[in-house]
Protein backbone atom coordinates (compact mmCIF):
# COMPACT_ATOMS: atom_id res chain seq x y z
CA UNK A 1 0.00 0.00 0.00
CA UNK A 2 1.51 2.98 -1.26
CA UNK A 3 0.09 5.26 1.02
CA UNK A 4 0.81 3.96 4.07
CA UNK A 5 4.67 3.40 2.94
CA UNK A 6 4.58 7.50 2.46
CA UNK A 7 2.92 7.97 5.57
CA UNK A 8 5.42 6.36 7.57
CA UNK A 9 8.68 7.19 5.61
CA UNK A 10 7.58 10.67 6.11
CA UNK A 11 7.08 10.01 9.40
CA UNK A 12 10.27 8.79 9.72
CA UNK A 13 12.20 11.50 8.40
CA UNK A 14 10.27 14.08 10.04
CA UNK A 15 11.10 12.33 13.68
CA UNK A 16 15.06 12.20 12.99
CA UNK A 17 15.36 15.61 11.22
CA UNK A 18 17.32 17.94 13.44
CA UNK A 19 18.67 21.02 12.49
CA UNK A 20 17.02 21.58 9.10
CA UNK A 21 16.28 20.99 6.16
CA UNK A 22 20.05 20.19 4.54
CA UNK A 23 21.25 17.91 7.12
CA UNK A 24 18.22 15.60 6.14
CA UNK A 25 18.72 15.64 2.19
CA UNK A 26 21.08 12.28 3.23
CA UNK A 27 18.05 10.72 4.19
CA UNK A 28 15.59 11.85 2.33
CA UNK A 29 17.46 10.69 -0.56
CA UNK A 30 18.40 7.29 0.71
CA UNK A 31 14.46 6.60 1.31
CA UNK A 32 13.57 7.94 -2.20
CA UNK A 33 16.30 5.90 -3.95
CA UNK A 34 15.70 2.67 -1.75
CA UNK A 35 11.34 3.06 -2.85
CA UNK A 36 12.43 4.26 -6.57
CA UNK A 37 10.21 7.23 -5.97
CA UNK A 38 12.48 9.85 -7.56
CA UNK A 39 15.45 10.13 -9.71
CA UNK A 40 18.67 12.12 -7.81
CA UNK A 41 18.67 14.65 -10.54
CA UNK A 42 14.55 15.24 -10.14
CA UNK A 43 15.60 15.53 -5.64
CA UNK A 44 17.80 17.90 -6.45
CA UNK A 45 15.47 20.21 -8.45
CA UNK A 46 12.98 19.92 -5.26
CA UNK A 47 15.74 21.07 -3.45
CA UNK A 48 16.52 24.12 -6.00
CA UNK A 49 12.34 24.48 -6.17
CA UNK A 50 12.08 24.83 -2.45
CA UNK A 51 14.71 27.66 -1.82
CA UNK A 52 12.64 29.10 -4.31
CA UNK A 53 9.53 28.78 -2.85
CA UNK A 54 8.11 29.31 0.78
CA UNK A 55 8.33 26.35 3.25
CA UNK A 56 10.62 24.03 4.77
CA UNK A 57 12.69 21.66 2.37
CA UNK A 58 10.87 18.38 4.44
CA UNK A 59 7.60 19.75 3.88
CA UNK A 60 8.03 20.86 0.21
CA UNK A 61 10.02 17.11 -0.47
CA UNK A 62 7.02 15.97 1.19
CA UNK A 63 4.83 17.31 -0.67
CA UNK A 64 6.44 17.05 -4.14
CA UNK A 65 7.60 13.00 -3.68
CA UNK A 66 4.42 12.00 -2.21
CA UNK A 67 2.65 13.69 -5.25
CA UNK A 68 4.85 12.36 -7.74
CA UNK A 69 4.69 8.84 -6.30
CA UNK A 70 1.17 8.41 -5.85
CA UNK A 71 -1.10 11.49 -7.05
CA UNK A 72 -2.14 14.44 -4.85
CA UNK A 73 -3.78 12.27 -2.02
CA UNK A 74 -0.04 10.81 -2.30
CA UNK A 75 1.42 14.54 -1.35
CA UNK A 76 -0.89 15.39 1.07
CA UNK A 77 -0.26 12.10 3.03
CA UNK A 78 3.50 12.34 3.24
CA UNK A 79 2.76 16.39 4.60
CA UNK A 80 0.67 14.78 7.60
CA UNK A 81 3.50 12.37 7.75
CA UNK A 82 6.44 14.76 8.02
CA UNK A 83 4.60 17.16 10.37
CA UNK A 84 3.27 14.63 12.39
CA UNK A 85 6.32 13.94 14.74
CA UNK A 86 6.58 17.87 15.17
CA UNK A 87 2.93 18.19 16.62
CA UNK A 88 3.11 15.34 18.59
CA UNK A 89 6.28 16.09 20.08
CA UNK A 90 5.64 20.08 20.72
CA UNK A 91 2.35 18.93 22.74
CA UNK A 92 3.65 16.32 25.00
CA UNK A 93 6.90 18.72 25.27
CA UNK A 94 5.94 22.03 26.14
CA UNK A 95 4.89 21.12 29.41
CA UNK A 96 7.71 19.67 31.19
CA UNK A 97 10.73 21.02 28.42
CA UNK A 98 11.64 23.60 30.31
CA UNK A 99 12.78 21.05 33.08
CA UNK A 100 14.35 19.54 30.65
CA UNK A 101 16.24 22.13 28.56
CA UNK A 102 18.91 23.37 31.26
CA UNK A 103 19.62 19.36 32.66
CA UNK A 104 23.29 18.61 31.22
CA UNK A 105 22.19 15.68 29.65
CA UNK A 106 20.09 17.58 27.11
CA UNK A 107 23.38 20.02 26.38
CA UNK A 108 25.42 16.03 26.45
CA UNK A 109 23.47 15.01 23.59
CA UNK A 110 23.53 17.84 21.86
CA UNK A 111 26.81 18.00 22.22
CA UNK A 112 26.53 14.74 20.29
CA UNK A 113 24.36 15.31 17.75
CA UNK A 114 25.68 18.71 16.50
CA UNK A 115 28.52 17.65 15.01
CA UNK A 116 26.77 14.94 12.96
CA UNK A 117 24.37 17.27 11.65
CA UNK A 118 27.82 19.45 10.06
CA UNK A 119 28.59 15.79 8.46
CA UNK A 120 25.17 15.27 7.04
CA UNK A 121 25.32 19.12 5.06
CA UNK A 122 28.54 18.07 3.84
CA UNK A 123 27.17 14.53 2.59
CA UNK A 124 24.50 16.51 1.38
CA UNK A 125 26.98 18.97 -0.41
CA UNK A 126 28.82 16.29 -1.85
CA UNK A 127 25.96 14.03 -3.02
CA UNK A 128 24.46 17.33 -4.89
CA UNK A 129 27.97 17.49 -6.20
CA UNK A 130 28.25 14.56 -7.96
CA UNK A 131 25.44 15.76 -11.11
CA UNK A 132 26.29 19.64 -10.54
CA UNK A 133 30.26 19.59 -10.33
CA UNK A 134 31.31 16.24 -11.41
CA UNK A 135 30.17 14.03 -14.01
CA UNK A 136 29.92 10.69 -11.96
CA UNK A 137 29.63 9.58 -7.89
CA UNK A 138 32.54 10.12 -6.33
CA UNK A 139 34.84 7.19 -6.28
CA UNK A 140 38.39 6.98 -5.80
CA UNK A 141 38.95 6.26 -9.34
CA UNK A 142 36.95 9.48 -10.07
CA UNK A 143 39.22 11.34 -7.93
CA UNK A 144 42.54 9.83 -9.72
CA UNK A 145 40.90 10.93 -12.62
CA UNK A 146 40.50 14.87 -12.12
CA UNK A 147 44.21 15.05 -12.26
CA UNK A 148 44.83 12.78 -15.56
CA UNK A 149 41.56 13.42 -17.92
CA UNK A 150 39.88 16.45 -15.48
CA UNK A 151 37.55 17.56 -18.87
CA UNK A 152 36.41 13.88 -18.52
CA UNK A 153 35.25 13.66 -15.22
CA UNK A 154 34.69 17.50 -14.53
CA UNK A 155 32.06 19.48 -14.99
CA UNK A 156 33.47 23.01 -16.34
CA UNK A 157 30.48 25.17 -16.92
CA UNK A 158 28.91 23.77 -13.85
CA UNK A 159 32.29 24.47 -11.67
CA UNK A 160 31.99 27.83 -13.38
CA UNK A 161 28.52 28.85 -12.42
CA UNK A 162 29.53 27.06 -8.60
CA UNK A 163 32.13 29.59 -8.28
CA UNK A 164 30.02 32.68 -9.21
CA UNK A 165 27.24 31.61 -7.00
CA UNK A 166 29.72 30.95 -4.24
CA UNK A 167 31.32 34.38 -4.45
CA UNK A 168 27.73 36.26 -4.80
CA UNK A 169 26.24 34.55 -1.83
CA UNK A 170 28.75 34.76 0.64
CA UNK A 171 31.19 38.08 -0.40
CA UNK A 172 28.49 39.63 -1.43
CA UNK A 173 25.27 38.84 0.40
CA UNK A 174 23.27 37.94 -2.53
CA UNK A 175 19.84 36.85 -2.23
CA UNK A 176 19.47 33.09 -2.36
CA UNK A 177 16.36 33.41 -4.65
CA UNK A 178 18.06 35.94 -6.90
CA UNK A 179 21.25 33.34 -7.00
CA UNK A 180 19.25 30.43 -8.00
CA UNK A 181 17.46 32.69 -11.01
CA UNK A 182 20.96 33.90 -12.09
CA UNK A 183 22.43 30.62 -12.23
CA UNK A 184 19.23 29.38 -13.98
CA UNK A 185 19.98 32.09 -16.66
CA UNK A 186 24.03 31.01 -16.41
CA UNK A 187 22.47 26.96 -17.37
CA UNK A 188 20.70 28.23 -20.32
CA UNK A 189 23.45 30.30 -21.57
CA UNK A 190 26.17 27.31 -20.94
CA UNK A 191 24.12 24.27 -21.62
CA UNK A 192 21.39 25.21 -24.03
CA UNK A 193 22.61 28.49 -26.25
CA UNK A 194 26.21 27.55 -26.54
CA UNK B 1 -2.55 27.23 29.40
CA UNK B 2 -6.21 26.22 27.68
CA UNK B 3 -7.68 29.75 26.98
CA UNK B 4 -10.72 30.47 25.95
CA UNK B 5 -10.31 28.77 21.98
CA UNK B 6 -13.26 30.43 20.28
CA UNK B 7 -13.92 30.45 16.34
CA UNK B 8 -12.44 33.26 15.97
CA UNK B 9 -9.42 33.02 17.36
CA UNK B 10 -8.72 30.20 16.10
CA UNK B 11 -9.17 31.71 12.20
CA UNK B 12 -7.06 34.39 13.42
CA UNK B 13 -4.46 32.04 14.41
CA UNK B 14 -4.66 30.04 11.28
CA UNK B 15 -4.97 33.16 8.96
CA UNK B 16 -1.80 34.39 10.60
CA UNK B 17 0.16 31.32 10.32
CA UNK B 18 -0.53 30.64 6.58
CA UNK B 19 0.92 34.12 6.27
CA UNK B 20 4.60 32.90 7.74
CA UNK B 21 3.69 30.47 6.26
CA UNK B 22 3.64 32.03 2.32
CA UNK B 23 6.32 34.72 3.22
CA UNK B 24 9.01 32.30 4.60
CA UNK B 25 11.70 31.66 1.66
CA UNK B 26 14.91 29.47 3.10
CA UNK B 27 13.88 27.57 5.95
CA UNK B 28 13.34 28.04 9.53
CA UNK B 29 15.69 30.45 10.16
CA UNK B 30 14.17 33.24 7.95
CA UNK B 31 11.03 32.48 9.99
CA UNK B 32 12.27 34.02 13.16
CA UNK B 33 11.60 37.78 12.45
CA UNK B 34 8.51 37.42 10.49
CA UNK B 35 7.00 35.46 13.42
CA UNK B 36 8.42 37.78 16.21
CA UNK B 37 6.69 40.78 13.76
CA UNK B 38 3.65 39.05 13.45
CA UNK B 39 2.95 37.75 16.72
CA UNK B 40 4.57 39.86 19.05
CA UNK B 41 4.39 43.44 17.44
CA UNK B 42 1.22 43.44 15.58
CA UNK B 43 -1.44 40.78 17.58
CA UNK B 44 0.18 40.90 21.02
CA UNK B 45 -0.28 37.21 21.81
CA UNK B 46 3.00 36.55 23.34
CA UNK B 47 4.22 39.79 25.30
CA UNK B 48 7.84 39.63 25.89
CA UNK B 49 10.95 38.84 23.34
CA UNK B 50 12.14 36.14 26.40
CA UNK B 51 9.12 33.79 25.68
CA UNK B 52 9.69 33.77 21.86
CA UNK B 53 13.19 32.77 22.21
CA UNK B 54 12.69 29.95 24.41
CA UNK B 55 9.90 28.97 21.77
CA UNK B 56 12.81 29.10 19.46
CA UNK B 57 15.28 27.14 21.76
CA UNK B 58 12.82 24.12 22.17
CA UNK B 59 12.09 24.23 18.36
CA UNK B 60 15.67 24.14 17.55
CA UNK B 61 16.39 20.73 19.99
CA UNK B 62 13.80 18.65 19.18
CA UNK B 63 13.27 16.72 16.09
CA UNK B 64 10.70 18.14 13.02
CA UNK B 65 11.22 21.15 10.81
CA UNK B 66 12.13 24.04 12.21
CA UNK B 67 8.96 25.95 11.07
CA UNK B 68 6.48 23.42 12.31
CA UNK B 69 7.62 23.45 15.43
CA UNK B 70 7.97 26.97 16.15
CA UNK B 71 4.15 27.26 14.55
CA UNK B 72 2.75 24.66 16.50
CA UNK B 73 4.58 25.89 19.93
CA UNK B 74 3.07 29.56 19.40
CA UNK B 75 -0.31 27.91 18.35
CA UNK B 76 -0.06 25.84 21.77
CA UNK B 77 0.49 28.59 23.87
CA UNK B 78 -1.86 30.73 22.15
CA UNK B 79 -4.98 28.53 22.32
CA UNK B 80 -4.08 24.80 23.73
CA UNK B 81 -3.78 22.09 21.38
CA UNK B 82 -6.60 23.35 19.19
CA UNK B 83 -4.40 26.45 18.42
CA UNK B 84 -1.41 24.14 18.01
CA UNK B 85 -3.22 22.35 15.25
CA UNK B 86 -4.39 25.12 13.69
CA UNK B 87 -1.39 27.01 13.37
CA UNK B 88 0.53 23.76 12.08
CA UNK B 89 -2.19 23.63 9.25
CA UNK B 90 -2.17 26.92 8.27
CA UNK B 91 1.93 27.20 8.16
CA UNK B 92 1.99 24.40 5.63
CA UNK B 93 -0.68 25.27 3.59
CA UNK B 94 1.37 27.08 1.41
CA UNK B 95 4.05 25.52 0.47
CA UNK B 96 1.54 22.21 0.65
CA UNK B 97 -0.69 24.51 -2.19
CA UNK B 98 2.45 25.58 -4.52
CA UNK B 99 4.09 22.54 -4.45
CA UNK B 100 1.40 20.49 -5.34
CA UNK B 101 0.65 22.60 -8.53
CA UNK B 102 4.44 22.55 -9.13
CA UNK B 103 4.76 18.72 -9.02
CA UNK B 104 1.61 18.52 -10.81
CA UNK B 105 2.76 20.96 -13.66
CA UNK B 106 6.83 19.90 -13.68
CA UNK B 107 6.65 16.62 -15.65
CA UNK B 108 5.38 18.91 -18.82
CA UNK B 109 8.37 20.81 -18.41
CA UNK B 110 11.20 18.45 -16.77
CA UNK B 111 12.15 17.34 -20.62
CA UNK B 112 11.92 20.61 -22.18
CA UNK B 113 16.00 21.32 -22.93
CA UNK B 114 15.77 24.64 -21.89
CA UNK B 115 14.61 23.72 -18.52
CA UNK B 116 16.88 21.22 -18.36
CA UNK B 117 19.98 23.58 -19.14
CA UNK B 118 18.65 25.80 -16.33
CA UNK B 119 18.17 23.17 -13.54
CA UNK B 120 21.76 22.02 -14.14
CA UNK B 121 23.20 25.39 -13.58
CA UNK B 122 20.62 25.78 -10.52
CA UNK B 123 22.25 22.67 -8.99
CA UNK B 124 25.74 24.16 -8.83
CA UNK B 125 24.07 27.03 -6.70
CA UNK B 126 22.24 24.64 -4.74
CA UNK B 127 26.05 23.22 -3.80
CA UNK B 128 27.12 26.90 -2.88
CA UNK B 129 23.73 27.04 -0.53
CA UNK B 130 24.49 24.00 0.94
CA UNK B 131 28.44 24.87 1.74
CA UNK B 132 27.39 28.02 3.20
CA UNK B 133 24.84 26.70 5.33
CA UNK B 134 27.54 23.70 6.65
CA UNK B 135 29.92 26.78 7.55
CA UNK B 136 27.03 28.41 9.40
CA UNK B 137 26.57 25.29 12.20
CA UNK B 138 30.24 24.00 11.28
CA UNK B 139 31.09 27.13 13.38
CA UNK B 140 28.16 26.85 15.95
CA UNK B 141 28.57 22.86 16.33
CA UNK B 142 32.33 22.09 15.86
CA UNK B 143 33.96 23.01 19.49
CA UNK B 144 36.44 20.49 19.88
CA UNK B 145 38.97 17.90 18.25
CA UNK B 146 36.31 15.23 19.38
CA UNK B 147 33.26 17.66 17.33
CA UNK B 148 35.73 17.10 14.68
CA UNK B 149 36.10 13.66 14.84
CA UNK B 150 32.34 12.97 14.66
CA UNK B 151 31.85 15.17 11.59
CA UNK B 152 34.43 13.67 10.01
CA UNK B 153 33.11 9.90 10.87
CA UNK B 154 29.18 11.12 9.73
CA UNK B 155 30.67 11.40 6.38
CA UNK B 156 32.40 8.35 5.98
CA UNK B 157 29.72 6.25 7.83
CA UNK B 158 26.92 8.10 5.03
CA UNK B 159 28.72 9.18 2.06
CA UNK B 160 31.29 5.53 1.90
CA UNK B 161 29.67 3.13 4.00
CA UNK B 162 25.92 4.07 2.83
CA UNK B 163 24.54 4.06 6.83
CA UNK B 164 21.76 5.62 7.02
CA UNK B 165 21.82 8.63 8.20
CA UNK B 166 18.98 7.84 11.25
CA UNK B 167 21.87 5.78 12.95
CA UNK B 168 24.53 8.60 12.94
CA UNK B 169 22.35 10.60 14.31
CA UNK B 170 21.81 8.18 16.90
CA UNK B 171 25.32 7.22 17.38
CA UNK B 172 25.65 10.87 18.03
CA UNK B 173 23.54 11.29 20.95
CA UNK B 174 24.35 7.98 22.62
CA UNK B 175 28.13 8.99 22.31
CA UNK B 176 26.93 12.39 23.67
CA UNK B 177 25.47 10.42 26.76
CA UNK B 178 28.45 8.49 27.10
CA UNK B 179 30.62 10.90 27.22
CA UNK B 180 28.02 12.56 30.41
CA UNK B 181 28.29 9.58 32.26
CA UNK B 182 32.12 8.55 31.85
CA UNK B 183 33.46 12.17 31.68
CA UNK B 184 31.62 14.41 34.04
CA UNK B 185 34.38 16.99 34.48
CA UNK B 186 34.75 17.30 30.61
CA UNK B 187 31.31 17.78 29.93
CA UNK B 188 31.32 20.71 32.14
CA UNK B 189 34.20 22.31 30.58
CA UNK B 190 32.53 21.74 27.64
CA UNK B 191 28.93 23.51 29.01
CA UNK B 192 31.47 26.31 30.92
CA UNK B 193 32.90 27.32 27.73
CA UNK B 194 29.39 27.40 26.30
CA UNK B 195 28.38 29.74 29.25
CA UNK B 196 31.56 31.67 29.10
CA UNK B 197 30.75 32.44 25.21
CA UNK B 198 27.03 33.46 25.86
Amino acid sequence: MIYLKLFFTFLKIGLFSFGGGYAMIPMIESEIEGNGWLSSAEFIDIIAISEMTPGPIAVNSATFVGHKAAGFLGGFIATIGVAIPSLVLILIISKYFYRFQNHPLNSAIFYGIRPVIVGLIVTAAIFVSETAIFRDSLSMDLIRKVFRQPREVLNIEGILIFVISLIALKKFKLHPILAIVLSGVMGILLFYVV
Amino acid sequence: MEKKTDFRLLLDIFITFFKIGGFTFGGGYAMIPIIEREIITKKGWIKNEKEIIDVFAVAESIPGAIAINTSTFVGYKIAGRKGAIVAACGVILPSFIIISLIAAFFSQFQDNPMVKAAFMGVRSTVVALIIIAAIKVGKKAIEDKTSVIISLVTIILVLVLDIHAIFAILGGAILGIIIYITLPEEMEKINGQKDEIN
